[in-house]
């Protein structure tokens, strides 16, 4: 039973990180057919901005927090404008442009902050125990941002003037500008909403992780598989996917400890399992529609 | 005419004066080729611990080569080798022949250090390792002599005796547990990142420990770049260990350190965490890293010898900071290459083998002593022991990393004891004080 209670709760806390990074990096593909591959990159900007606010100027986390958003937000408009927008018709160029966009924001960060490993402190420090499983405060906090992002999305989408042109955007880009909406600038609201909420990730992660110039990486494949899994740009694909990923990884850690090393592997071949049986994802609706 | 060719001749002579003043100037300098990760502490460590002992050594003149004295010249190569092994040999490439550096000191990552020796060798350079720990590098010299003796180890001793040191650090803790706690049967959990140098460090402590009165209560192997280790810690408590036995080289050091001070795990942590060896694992545990043990070459106060205390407290004056052991760089050229090159009276990379691999010196960690194998072949390989190199065991005890290893220490029952000045007593995490005297 506590091997049970062990694996439900590690499952939804790391499911829990992975929906986070996930959503907004399905979000850009699902209205604008950017593969963002620089999401993870933003996702380390905002921590380091964290970083700085809290452990240089000395300031309380939630300033930090603010200020992590709002600069990885100005920060990834910008990029759109600069890089993307204009080879935006192409998709293969915009994959590279922003695996490149990304290797520079590495590069940025490892000359300004080295390699030296470096954390930032919890918003809500200590733990408490759930079942006997010790849980960080910070992680209920993450598990929290993941469902509130979720339903928050879900009412922009749902309910919002906005949310019915991103939506139009993601069914047809030609239609929706036929019908006065101005496609590249939902294209680009998007993509501040999507880094948006890679710097919120990055804000309610960076407690929970280590900061240095390559920490983009592992999340990156992690986040990749569970869009995949999810059904490309599909957000409710991607928050069930990043929870199944999550779920295999706390198994293989709590039946196999010799073979915890193994945990992303397993996730990723439950990926491809699924992929031979549903090639399009658990909810990949605009490959069936490009059928 | 006449006037032209007077113009040529001086000219010409002009410009044989200045190029032979070039020649006699650049003569008089010792190139020293740094080579290590420069973004990162090990890099940083083997540059910094290099200046020192080229300021040092500049300061008095130089070093003394027959009847001049040369100053020494140090050239950075940044290796890049934690991320790209190549990058690491082009840089070891451009050192030698593009920069035309005469010795070189350092490497860590021993992937990448394997693959820099080849480069050294085969252009016939000294190259004295300052940070990787495994055997081959120095195996490699008394298989084939001819071609990898200009290999030597300067820091750390090799995996072997890595291990072996750990083990004498356990006994202590769990003498320490016994005492204390009245623990009978002491069980160890043991957690080793998923890496080549660690893969045989889980059949040698799954077969030692037992014969040490302690019980296995499990193995885990996270990825060395994991980020998130709360599953395994809940797995490990639930196996009811008293003693976190760890081999991490890698950054996931911090966070098991991290999430396991702040889980209050009810165990001490005590082997191998490189990042727990350095200054900045305060912060990048944000202070929960408290109690955590490690084995390490230098600390705040700990006196092997009397070269520590000037090095050490030198290093934290220049750099503000303790120095790590691939600051070992200094000791290499201090007390390693300058007076054997003195003694050598030139440059010659043989000449300055045969005399380093016979000469046994002090160093601010010990004493350098190079070892043979089983057949008297040369290895370059540090001996490791009481009177040689033995290292120290440092824990984090209220935000001070001190050495807490040996105390009243005996290799064997015949072997003199071995306490360093500075030890203090091992310290276990309270809230496990707190739970087992309940």
């Amino acid at each position: 039973m506590n091997l049970v209670i062990d694996i439900v709760i590690s499952g939804l806390i790391s499911g829990s990180v992975y929906a986070l990074l996930a959503i907004g990096f399905s979000l850009i593909f699902g209205v604008a057919r950017i593969v963002n591959i620089a999401h993870t990159a933003f996702y380390m900007v905002a921590s380091y901005c964290i970083y700085v606010v809290t452990q240089k100027m000395g300031l309380n986390p939630l300033w930090g927090m603010v200020a992590a958003i709002v600069l990885v937000t100005m920060l990834g408009m910008i990029s759109y404008k600069i890089f993307i927008n204009p080879i935006r018709e192409h998709e293969g160029a915009v994959l590279i442009a922003t695996i490149a966009l990304a290797i520079i924001i590495q590069e940025i960060m490892s000359n300004i902050f080295t390699g030296t490993y470096l954390s930032v402190p919890a918003l809500i420090e200590g733990y408490f125990t759930i079942l006997g499983v010790k849980v960080f405060f910070q992680q209920l906090l993450t598990f929290c941002a993941a469902l509130f992002i979720m339903a928050a999305l879900w009412v922009l989408l749902r309910r919002t003037k906005l949310g019915l042109a991103i939506r139009s955007t993601a069914q047809d880009r030609e239609v929706a500008n036929l019908m006065g909406i101005n496609e590249a600038r939902v294209a680009m609201i998007t993509m501040g909403l999507s880094v948006g909420l890679a710097g919120l990730t990055g804000a309610v992660v960076v407690p929970l992780t280590i900061l240095e110039p390559n920490m983009w990486l592992s999340p990156l494949i992690m986040m990749m598989a569970v869009v995949v899994l999810g059904g490309l740009g599909s957000l409710k694909g991607s928050f069930l996917g990043a929870y199944i990923l999550g779920f295999a990884e706390a198994l293989v850690v709590f039946l196999a400890p010799m073979g915890a090393y193994l945990k992303g592997s397993v996730a990723l071949s439950i990926m491809i399992l699924v992929l031979l049986i549903r090639p399009e994802g658990l909810f990949g609706v605009y490959f069936e529609e490009e059928r | 005419m006449n006037k032209l060719n007077k113009r040529i001749f001086l000219l010409a002579m002009v410009s044989l004066f200045a190029l032979s003043f070039c020649t006699l100037v650049f003569a008089q300098e010792i190139k020293i080729g740094v080579i290590g990760p420069m973004k990162f502490v090990q890099g940083i460590g083997h540059w910094n611990g290099a200046v020192m002992a080229a300021e040092q050594i500049n300061d008095k003149g130089g070093i003394q080569v027959g009847a001049a004295k040369m100053k020494i010249k140090l050239v950075q190569a940044d290796s890049n080798e934690f991320l790209n092994v190549t990058d690491a040999t082009n840089a070891m490439e451009r050192l030698i022949t593009n920069d035309k550096v005469d010795l070189i000191v350092g490497g860590f990552r021993t992937e990448a250090v394997l693959a820099m020796q080849d480069i050294a060798m085969e252009k016939k350079k000294i190259f004295i390792g300052c940070g990787a720990a495994h055997p081959e590098l120095c195996l490699r010299v008394a298989k084939n002599y001819n071609t990898y003796k200009y290999f030597f180890r300067g820091t750390p001793f090799n995996s072997t005796y890595l291990v072996k040191s750990t083990f004498f650090h356990l006994g202590a803790v769990a003498a320490v547990m016994k005492k204390q706690l009245k623990i009978p049967k002491i069980k160890v959990a043991i957690v080793a990142e998923k890496a080549v140098w660690a893969d045989p460090l889980i059949p040698a402590a799954n077969e030692t420990l037992p014969k040490m009165g302690m019980e296995v209560a499990g193995v885990w192997r996270p990825s060395p770049v994991a980020t998130d280790v709360t599953a395994e810690l809940s797995a490990i408590q639930r196996s009811g260990a008293h003693i976190i036995f760890t081999f991490f080289s890698s950054s996931v050091g911090i966070p098991f350190a991290r999430q396991a001070g702040e889980l209050k795990i009810p165990a001490i942590q005590i082997g191998i965490n490189v990042e727990a060896q350095k200054e900045g694992f305060w912060q990048a545990t944000q202070g929960k890293g408290d109690y955590v043990m490690s084995s390490n070459t230098y600390s705040r106060g700990v006196v092997y010898n009397e070269l520590t205390m000037p090095f050490v407290n030198g290093y934290i004056a220049k750099f503000g900071e303790v120095p790590t052991y691939t600051a070992d760089t200094y000791a290499a050229i201090v007390y390693g290459l300058a007076p054997s090159i003195t003694q050598a009276g030139t440059l010659d990379a043989d000449k300055l083998v045969s005399i380093l691999e016979e000469r046994v010196y002090d160093v601010p960690s010990g004493t350098v002593k190079y070892m043979k194998d089983a057949e008297g072949k040369h290895l370059h390989d540090l001996t490791f022991g009481p009177g040689n190199i033995t290292g120290i065991s440092t824990q984090w005890q209220n935000g001070k990393l001190v050495g807490v290893w040996p105390n009243k220490w005996k290799m064997t029952p015949e072997s003199p004891e071995v306490t360093h000045k500075g030890i203090v007593p091992i310290m276990l995490p309270p809230w496990m004080t707190k739970m087992y005297k309940k």
